[in-house]
This record gives C-alpha cells, structure tokens and sequence, in this order.
C-alpha cells in the first residue's frame, strides 16, 4: 500500500529557501555582524519550547514556491491547514467544555450545572483514579484514592447520579475513560436510552484512546492486543449504532504532559489514529464508515507559534494520511477535528496567579490554531482540583478571548506569516521523520512493545528538566523573579467521607440489585471475551443489570490478563 | 566536609497507589543514577507492601516516594508504620509529587523526612539525600 506521506517535493523546496544568496551573505558580514558585536543578542541561540531553532528574521525567501492550494487551501479544502470549517468561529464560537470531576457524583453534578450557569457549552467528565484504573470505590486498592483525582463512578446508578437534571440532547458531553471506557460508554447510552434518547442522535466523545496510555498516562489493565479488541469494537458499534457519537479521541496531551516535545506529541498522536485506523480496517468495515467519527484532543504549551504551527500541521498531515494512505473517499474522513486543553504541566505551585496568564497564552494559541473546543487549566492546579472561583475564572479567560479579543473575526489569521507557514513545514516534516521510525519498528503497537515512544519521552523530558535547572529555560517564579514570601491559596479537598457514601450506596446496590441477572450477564462477557463478538452489547447487559466497574474489569482481567510495562533503565 | 561512604548509596525510587504520572519518579530516578547512586525503581502501582518489601531485599539507605494522587495522607503513614515493623527506622523516607502546604506537618510527623514540592530541582533532593542518608554501615 501506498504509504502517501513522504514529505518529498513540498518541504524540500522550503529548505533550499534557507541557503542564502549572495546579496543576503553580504548584508550579514557588512550589517549584521558589527550590529552584533555592538549589541549582541541575549542567547547565543534561539529555539522553540521543544529546542526547534528559530530565525533571527523569516523573509519571503523562506516561502519561494510556496503554491497556496497544495500547502494551505481554503479553509474546509483539503489540505485543511487553515481549517475544518469555511467559516470557524465566523459562524460557532470553539466549545468551551472544561473538564470537571471531583468527590461523589453529587457533587461533581452540582459542578457541572454550575459550569453551564456560568456559560460553558459543553460537558467534560474526570473521574477518579479507582474508577479510571477499573476498580470499584471500595476496592481495597481504592484507598486514599477515591474521589481524589476526579468523580467515583462505579455503577449505573451513580452515572444517573452524575447526569441528573443535564441538557443531554442539546449540549454533547466527553468523558476522558480509557481502559473501561465500554463500560462507562455503556452507562451513558444505559441512561439516555432510559431518558427515552435516540441514540442515533446522540452526541458526545469518549476518550478510549489506549496507545497513548502505554506511551504516556499509564492507566493501562489489560495487554495492548486485546485493548486494542475493545477499542476496535467500540469504534464498529459506535458506527452502525451511535453514529454521531465519537467512539475515540486519539490524545496528544498526555504524551506532552509526560514530557514530549511538540513534534513528538503531534507525530505520536497521528500515527496512534493510523494504528487504529489499521486495526478497525482489519474488520473489513469501510474506511468511509467510520473515519468521520474519529476525533483527537492536543496540549497547549507555551510557545505560541510552536503551537500554532502544530495544529496547522496537524489538519494537513492527517487529510493527507487518511486520503492517500487509506484511500477514504469521504472528505469528512479526512478531516481532523480536535479538542485542546491547556499545559498542566507548565503550571506552577509557586506564584500560582501567574498560571493564569500562562493559560491565556496558551488558550490563544489553541485559538488561532483552529481548535474545536478547549479546556483552560485553574489557576490552583498545581495544587489540587480546581476550586469553584478558579474554574470560573479559566472559563471567563475562554469568554474574554471569544467576544473581547477580536482572533476570532477571520478565519487562520496567521496564515501567509514567513515565520508561521516556515514553522508549519517544518514541523510537518519532522512529524513524517517519526512516521517513518515507526513504520521501520513496525507500527505503534510494535514500538510500544520495544519501549520508543517511551524513551524518546523521557529523554525530552530529562533534557527539559536539566534546561530548567541550568536556568536556559526561565520559569517565571520558579527559577527567576522567586518571591521568599508565599501567599496561599485556598484549595479544594476531597476527604474519606466520598469514599464511605460511596461504598455504602456500592453495598446496597448489591443488595437491591437482581444478582443472578448479574452474574448471568458477567459470565455472557467472560465467555464472549474469549471469541471474536463484539463485546460492546454483552458490556450493555451487564450494564442494565447493575453490574459495577470493578465487576466487569474483573472478569475482563482474567480473561484478557493485566499488563505491567518493561522496566525502566 | 564531604562524608566518604563505604559503597554507594542505594535508593528505592516507587510509584504507590493507582497513580500512573511517572514523568517525575523516572527523572528523579535517572538524576541519582548521574550523581553516582545506585537506584530501584519499583514502577508503577506499588503497594505499601511491595514497596516496603522491595526497600528491605535491596537494603536501601533511602526510599524516594512519588505521588501526585491526593492519596499521599493514607499512603505514606501506611509505608512509614511498615518501615518502622519491618526494621527500617534508619531508612531515609522523602517524597516528591503534589501535597499541599498543610498537610506536610503531619507527614514529618508520621516519619516523612522530607517533602519536595513542584518546583523542587533534582540537586536539591540529591543533596539532601547524601546530607541525611546514614552514615555507618
């Protein structure tokens, strides 16, 4: 099969834009050089956040031949660089959908009408760490951590309990579940089929997204291959039954979180969709069938242009991915439609008002980037979940750049910057540099098995840190302009008493529930597990009769084993 | 005076609980491997059991706990009192991740030597590990 990226014609002529001529060389010994040795310039050189050099001065030169229609497009023309829509935010302001999850159902309930009161337009769910890593909130491994990192959700009970009184069929929701993201996927059908919902009109996005997992977030249980099973089912469910719901959001974030440079989080994030796109064709289901519901979910860093330049990048490489590697005929299949969420990682406990501008700058860049919704990060996360006013104020920033800030009157205002369409090409080329690494490995799940992506993560990491603790990177706060004195905030906590309400509504849901129905259901899963069905109807009777979290992981965790990563060295 | 040792100093570097953020314990783990330590990371989701289990098989002179959950209040009480049933009173225990200003006095309380914030620089904890790792062997 025609693999379709080599970068080949398109970014080669932009490099040869480099060498400088004879009229440029001069300028630069006759000019340049003694303004410098007057006043030299405050690094010896300069790069992107991820170490991309950059130019003193981007020129005309640095786009000779640079052919509009093959580059960029219009926006909603392929390549998609300027973006998914003719007209953007022209027409719909992003999704402002901030991710919310803390403490009991009721509680993080309370959050998310108080969210949509406060004027978000879309509905973003954490849970807690139990729940994420499939165990139920008294599970003796639960201890210390339920409620703690986002919302305990066990059974169908408590995601009723979750979604109470919420729009659901004008405002879409995402919930970041991964390794039981069928089971939770199961819940929220369970609930809106019981609401008398369409689930063919039903809307929303599941995270699922497993390679990135064992590349970055670790909330693995089973091995990759049959994790790769419930994902491929998901997807194929999601098409013939829930075909506006997007079954994955391939996710970039975590990879970058864990320390990536961006052209690692970008390259790694498209070539997991190709690693899924692969596996899904395995099925014999069309590619047109199922590609228009795929989604992706990218970090916003810092550097603002480096940022921008990936989301461009991004669009363009993905189009091309889907229409020349896998044919897909459909322009929706080419499109590559994102969520963003500010840098967690670049947030700081020190200073913790200045995460504030941080997200600011951040949240533009996912802006001009084109983004289809976005998450901004609270002010307090560097210390805890955010508290009701520090949400509040990351939502108002999205508001403010929405309808004060003006970046959103015209569709990629950036388009045609030597710098931003140089940087776009750039990190275009880079991102197929990587493609090529992982195919020569075999493919993403074959570099996972030999640890790559892990590795090239946490040399970036290391290198990041080393910059940071050398001060040739300055974190404002932290590494320079530090104040002795601390002024603290109040922050959100979350005590044993979320983790007593929730076992004793788990003891008597077991009481209540029709137990034998439960069983019979868990041993349908078991057994199906082991053959080639789909396991997402079997994961929805279990689900009907009450069956927990926990429950359902387990029996998928004797059947398809856990995984535990190489170790480190 | 920079105090000698007799061999290197070991130090088990461990992930507790469910939490899966390792971007930290792996730098942490590789910045003592540079600055001439001999290091055990445990990897990710130990129990205070293994881990404790783990520091007294390789006879550890510190333990380095990371932990970003919030559950660091259940968690590092639980591995201090099994330290101490297990014999490791001389052993060093610090912890790095996200624990909250007020939450630190109980912690030295229950046997936590050190706690290193974010923000912390990988120097630091080397430093401070050499300065109050036990000196006799």
């Amino acid at each position: 099969m025609n693999k379709g990226h080599k970068a080949g014609n398109d970014v080669t002529t932009a490099s040869a834009a480099r060498n400088p001529s004879a009229a440029e060389r001069r300028w630069e010994e006759q000019t340049l050089k003694p303004a410098l040795e007057k006043s030299p310039e405050r690094q010896r050189a300069f790069t992107t956040l991820s170490g991309v050099p950059i130019a003193r001065l981007y020129t005309p030169a640095d786009l000779r031949d640079f052919d509009y229609a093959r580059r960029l497009g219009d926006p909603s023309e392929y390549p998609f660089t300027r973006g998914i829509h003719r007209t953007m935010y022209r027409g719909k302001v992003w999704t402002m959908r901030q991710f919310s999850g803390f403490a009991t159902p009721e509680d993080t309930n309370q959050r998310l009408h108080y969210l949509l009161a406060q004027g978000q337009t879309g509905l973003s769910i954490a849970f807690d760490l139990p729940t994420l890593m499939g165990y139920d909130s008294d599970h003796p491994l639960a201890q210390g951590e339920v409620g703690k990192c986002g919302v305990a959700v066990s059974s169908f009970a408590d995601m009723e309990t979750l979604l109470a009184g919420l729009p659901l069929e004008e405002i879409t929701t995402s919930m970041t579940i991964n390794s039981p993201a069928a089971m939770i996927w199961a819940m929220y059908l369970v609930v809106a089929e019981k609401n008398g919902a369409d689930w063919k009109k039903i809307s929303g996005t599941t995270q699922n997204d497993i390679l990135k997992e064992y590349i970055a977030q670790k909330e693995y249980i089973f091995p990759p291959r049959p994790s790769m099973r419930l994902i491929v089912d998901t997807i194929t469910f999601g098409a013939r039954q829930v075909p506006r719901w997007n079954p994955i959001s391939i996710s970039g974030y975590h990879i970058r979180e864990a320390g990536s440079t961006a052209v690692q989080e970008l390259a790694f994030t498209l070539r997991d969709g190709i690693e899924y796109v692969e596996w899904v064709l395995r099925t014999g289901m069309n590619v047109d069938e199922f590609a228009p519901r795929l989604s992706f979910f990218f970090n916003a860093h810092n550097d603002l242009f480096e940022e921008i330049a990936k989301y461009r990048a991004a669009r363009k490489i993905w189009a091309r991915v889907m229409r020349e590697r896998f044919a897909a005929m459909n322009p929706r299949s080419w499109l590559c439609r994102f969520h963003t969420q500010t840098a967690g990682c670049s947030l700081t406990a020190q200073q913790p008002y200045n995460n504030v501008i941080r997200t600011t700058i951040q949240a533009l860049a996912a802006v001009l980037g084109g983004t289809q919704s976005l998450h901004t990060n609270s002010l307090d996360e560097a210390w805890a979940l955010p508290s009701e006013q520090a949400v509040t104020l990351a939502l108002r920033t999205q508001q403010v750049l929405a309808h004060e800030s003006g970046v959103t009157n015209t569709v990629d205002p950036l388009a045609g910057s030597y710098f931003v369409e140089r940087l776009t090409l750039e990190t275009e080329r880079a991102c197929y540099e990587y493609f090529d690494k992982i195919d020569a490995l075999g493919g993403m799940v074959a570099a996972i098995e030999k640890g790559y992506p892990q590795r090239e993560i946490h040399d970036a990491a290391y290198a990041y840190q080393q910059a940071i603790e050398r001060k040739e990177k300055i974190v404002v706060g932290v590494n320079e302009f530090v104040s002795e004195e601390k002024h603290p905030i109040e922050i959100l906590t979350i005590d044993e008493s979320v983790a007593r309400h929730q076992s004793h509504k788990l003891a008597e849901l077991r009481k209540k529930r029709d137990n034998a129905r439960v069983q019979a259901a868990l041993e349908a899963l078991g057994s199906a597990a082991g053959t080639d069905e789909n396991l997402m109807p079997y994961v929805l009777e279990c689900v009907r009769a009450y069956a927990t979290v926990g429950e359902m992981c387990d029996v998928l965790r004797r059947v398809f084993g856990t995984y535990e990563e190489p170790a480190f060295r | 005076m920079i105090a000698v040792p007799d061999r290197r100093i070991r130090v088990l570097v461990a992930k507790p609980g469910l939490d899966g953020h390792d971007r930290g314990a792996k730098i942490v783990a590789r910045a003592l491997r540079d600055a001439g330590m001999e290091v055990i990371y445990t990897g990710l989701r130990q129990t205070p059991e293994q881990i404790v289990n783990a520091a007294l098989q390789e006879d550890v002179d510190a333990i380095g706990i990371s932990i970003l959950s919030g559950a660091h209040n259940t968690i590092l009480p639980r591995i201090s009192e099994l330290m101490r049933a297990q014999g490791l009173d001389d052993v060093l225990l610090v912890v790095g991740g996200i624990i909250p200003d007020e939450d630190i006095p109980s912690l030295k309380q229950a046997g936590v030597s050190e706690v290193f914030q974010p923000g912390a620089t990988t120097q630091e904890i080397v430093d401070y590990i050499r300065a109050h790792v036990r000196k006799s062997k």
